[in-house]
């Protein structure tokens, strides 16, 4: 036997029920069952079993955000350097410094993120007595790369909790949840707290880290280029710089291409639906192309696409399979409508710059709806045999 | 011209020990036994007592609320126990066989001469009727419900499952004359695959159709939603193949003759082969020797749909395999749900198994290789369920208790079987046959 699962075994039985260390329970039995296949057997039905469980459907989601993910941390430094020196980068900036900036950046918001979600979802699990799901391993990370780098953490935590609590646990836990709850806690932030998640001053990171970045003055602030349109219909956009990533932005969302690798790792190991992710961006596409060609947008159906959290809102965030429509018919409309809606809101609501979280947040209300319209006509199809 | 229906959902699971198409010679040995249980729906009434001597052929037990429907003893003998459990719920009817077995005569009958009634009525006498299922609710049918067609699938296609071809080599007869007789009774549907259309595309008083796909196309439930949709308050009867032979040769030779061959397969048996055996005989007649390691899972049936056993239960009734796979509850696999495993199998491509060549044969243990969840995964039953059913939704009916929406999503058109690659499949490892199951039995206590 493994002498890790031998010492496992030897002190599960302070973990179980009369035990010393009962109060901690969901948390052994969660960590047994990360560090070792669970080896239940089958008692009825199938004997046998797919290797698949949604812990690894899950781990293959954080996988395909590292992409992003690193961008995202590069992005941080490297916007601190373009801001701290007027628009260039300083002749001694060092790519290596600039990541490590970003990481130190982007650590404490993520462990922020995984510590009070996580101690909230082991509580609950060990109030309910309940195995601990591994959902929120995806939204700890989602919601880090979904919000400005000047958040302060003491919000994040509160958006964290909101989102585990009101979006996730009252309603019965991973698999539950009718909103998405990355989104729900970037809601949160946004509609509790609108000036540390919009405006010109949240987007690049000010202050030093342990001696890397630059310090940069509190009056010196960077717009997203969606908020620059806004404010100037004229702004012409830098889609190569968009594409790359190399903008002001949420955290984690800037890089389109990184965002795409994570997208073609996601197809490729069918974790998210393809046609979600085709619909979302064909949806926003023509209603930008629309707009377009209507003279209502300055802005491109490309530049509507690769700007903003259009991309990630589209591969990371509409794809969630609990929240989105669950037929494969319901998937394409659902797809098309956030795309619709996020365009029309970023384009007809000046108040709103970026309109995808409120597109995804939208069409998870109605994805029940829409599925239930595609369920009925199953329905009705069974009903009318009957009649002939 | 035979009716061509292409399924595209589906999987087939290839496990390691597929049985050899060459017959094993076993001891039946003396202790037989029939178990209500493998008779889906029926409660039992024992009509024989401890030392009665029965002949193969004589009923063993009826079902309570339909009396003329007899349970045919497999073999003449003594009847040594009726063995009960809790409640005095019958567990097994056990019969100490003669050395010889002694037939009960039906008399031989000219099928081409026999109405539906009389042959109703010549299946009701040789206790052979239980054999008939019927859907809705999956169960053995009763003689008062007036079946709007009969279906027989002529193809298995489950994990590790008998060829059925390699069965009916020699009874070639008996399974034309089976059709015949149920084809008296109602319209007879045949399904059968590509591969069989050699043999058995000259089958007469039946209407034909392939059914070219992956598993589960040889669920007779898949058939009859492509075929005849049962809507509620119609009633399909359906038969396995075996049972058609067993009624064929009711009407050749007059006797109940319930010999069968059933494949001994699996990743832990040293030979798997076919053996003639018996309904009722025990499992260890066919297992003895046969077994390489010791913590092992023997089932009887396949592996997604059959029954956990040992070798003292009895083959059951509509069994076509035995299989054996290891247990493996002592596997202590490390970090599963991150590591490549390029050894597991999943219709998931998560892993890489969809990458290699379609023919290899995978080892599967009895694990669960994962926490029971609520759905997270959106379209993972409707991929492998090939019906015109919402599969997610109407699990989830059934989880509520919505009898009306079950009826809607077509409950009375599944059964549990019909699931089972489902449930293979599903990362949230919900134990799907058993929600249908116990959906189908509330549903028919409702409407009784």
């Amino acid at each position: 036997m493994n002498p890790l699962k031998k010492y496992l075994d030897s002190i599960k039985p302070n973990f179980e029920k009369g035990g010393k260390l009962q109060a901690f329970g969901s948390v052994f039995e969660g960590f047994e069952s990360f560090l070792f296949v669970p080896n239940t057997t089958s008692k009825s039905g199938a004997h046998i079993h797919d290797a698949v469980d949604s812990k690894r459907i899950i781990s293959f989601v954080i996988i395909a955000l590292v992409p992003a993910l690193l961008f995202g941390m590069y992005n941080i430094g490297y916007q601190n350097a373009l801001l701290a020196n007027g628009g260039t980068l300083p002749a001694d900036a060092c790519h290596l410094s600039m990541f490590l900036y970003g990481f130190l950046q982007m650590l404490p918001k993520i462990l922020v993120s995984y510590i009070v979600g996580l101690a909230i979802e082991f509580a609950w699990a060990q109030w309910k007595h309940e195995e601990i799901q591994e959902g929120y391993l995806a939204t700890g990370i989602l919601i880090p790369m979904v919000i400005p780098v000047n958040c302060p953490l003491w919000c994040l935590a509160l958006a964290c909790a909101f989102s585990v609590i009101f979006c996730k646990e009252i309603f019965g836990g991973t698999g539950m949840n009718f909103v998405n709850p990355a989104l729900a806690a970037r809601a949160f932030l946004f509609f509790s707290y609108p000036t540390v998640m919009s405006g010109d001053n949240c987007w690049v990171a000010k202050d030093q880290v342990f001696g890397l970045g630059y310090q940069v003055a509190d009056a010196t602030t960077a717009a997203t280029p969606l908020g620059l349109v806004v404010q100037d219909p004229n702004y012409s956009i830098d889609t190569m710089n968009a594409v790359i990533g190399l903008i002001p932005g949420s955290m984690g969302e800037t890089s389109f291409i990184a965002i795409i690798l994570g997208a073609l790792f996601l197809l490729f190991t069918g974790v998210a639906s393809w046609r979600i992710m085709l619909s979302v961006f064909a949806g926003g596409a023509l209603t930008a192309w629309m707009f377009y060609s209507l003279d209502m947008s300055p802005m491109t159906w490309y530049d509507q696409i690769v700007l903003g959290g259009f991309a990630f809102g589209a591969v990371f965030m509409a794809t969630d399979p609990v929240t989105a429509a669950r037929t494969e018919c319901g998937k394409w409309i659902y797809g098309l409508l956030i795309g619709f809606v996020a365009v029309v809101v970023r384009v007809m609501n000046p108040g709103y710059p970026e309109g995808m979280m409120l597109a995804i947040l939208l069409m998870n209300v109605c994805a029940p709806l829409i599925d239930w319209c595609v369920v009925q006509r199953n329905i009705s199809r069974r009903a009318n045999r009957l009649k002939k | 011209m035979v009716n061509v229906i292409k399924l595209r959902k589906g999987l087939d699971i290839k496990l390691r020990g597929t049985a050899e198409l060459k017959d094993v010679a076993v001891q039946r040995g003396n202790d037989f036994a029939l178990c209500p249980d493998d008779y889906q729906g029926v409660t039992p009434k024992v009509v024989v007592k401890e030392g009665d001597k029965v002949l193969a052929g004589d009923a063993l037990f009826v079902n309570k609320q339909y009396p003329e429907v007899k349970f045919a003893s497999p073999v003449s003998g003594t009847v040594s126990a009726v063995e009960r459990g809790d409640r005095r719920k019958v567990l097994a009817i056990k019969v100490n066989a003669d050395a010889e077995i002694q037939y009960k005569d039906f008399g031989k009958k000219d099928i081409k001469s026999l109405s539906g009634d009389q042959v109703k009525e010549a299946l009701l006498e040789a206790g052979l009727f239980g054999y008939i299922n019927q859907l809705p609710y999956a169960v053995s049918t009763n003689p008062q419900t007036n079946p709007k067609a009969i279906f027989i699938s002529a193809f298995r296609d489950m994990p590790l499952a008998a060829s059925f071809l390699y069965e009916l080599a020699g009874n070639e007869e008996a399974f034309q004359t089976g059709i015949t007789a149920l084809s008296k009774i109602q319209k007879t549907y045949v399904g059968i695959n590509p591969q069989q259309t050699d043999k058995l595309g000259s089958l007469r008083n039946c209407e034909l159709t392939v059914f070219d796909g992956k598993c589960p196309a040889s669920n007779v439930g898949v058939q009859i939603n492509h075929l005849a949709p049962v809507n509620k308050g119609e009633v399909v009867w359906t038969v396995s193949p075996t049972a058609v032979i067993f009624i064929g040769r009711l009407f050749l030779t007059g006797k109940v003759d319930l010999r069968h061959k059933v494949a001994l397969a699996g990743e832990e048996v040293k030979n798997p082969a076919y053996s003639e055996v018996l309904v009722g005989q025990k499992v260890g007649t066919l297992t003895e020797g046969r077994i390489k390691g010791d913590n092992v899972r023997i089932i009887n049936g396949n592996p997604l749909t059959g029954n956990k056993a040992c070798p003292k239960c009895y083959i059951g009734p509509q069994i076509s395999e035995v299989t054996v796979i290891p247990e493996g509850d002592h596997a202590d696999e490390m970090l599963g749900w991150i590591l490549p495993r390029p050894n597991q199998f999943s219709f998931s491509r998560t892993y890489f198994s969809w990458l290699m060549p379609k023919n290899k044969e995978y080892k599967c243990d009895t694990r669960i290789k994962g926490g029971e969840r609520h759905m997270i995964m959106s379209g993972e039953y409707d991929k492998v369920l090939p019906m015109d059913i919402y599969g997610e939704y109407l699990i989830k009916a059934i989880i509520t208790g919505d009898i009306d929406r079950q009826e809607a999503l077509g409950i009375y058109e599944i059964s549990p079987e019909d699931f089972a690659v489902a449930e293979f499949v599903d990362s949230s490892k919900l134990e799907l046959q058993k929600i249908v199951r116990e959906g189908l039995d509330i549903l028919r206590k409702e409407n009784a």
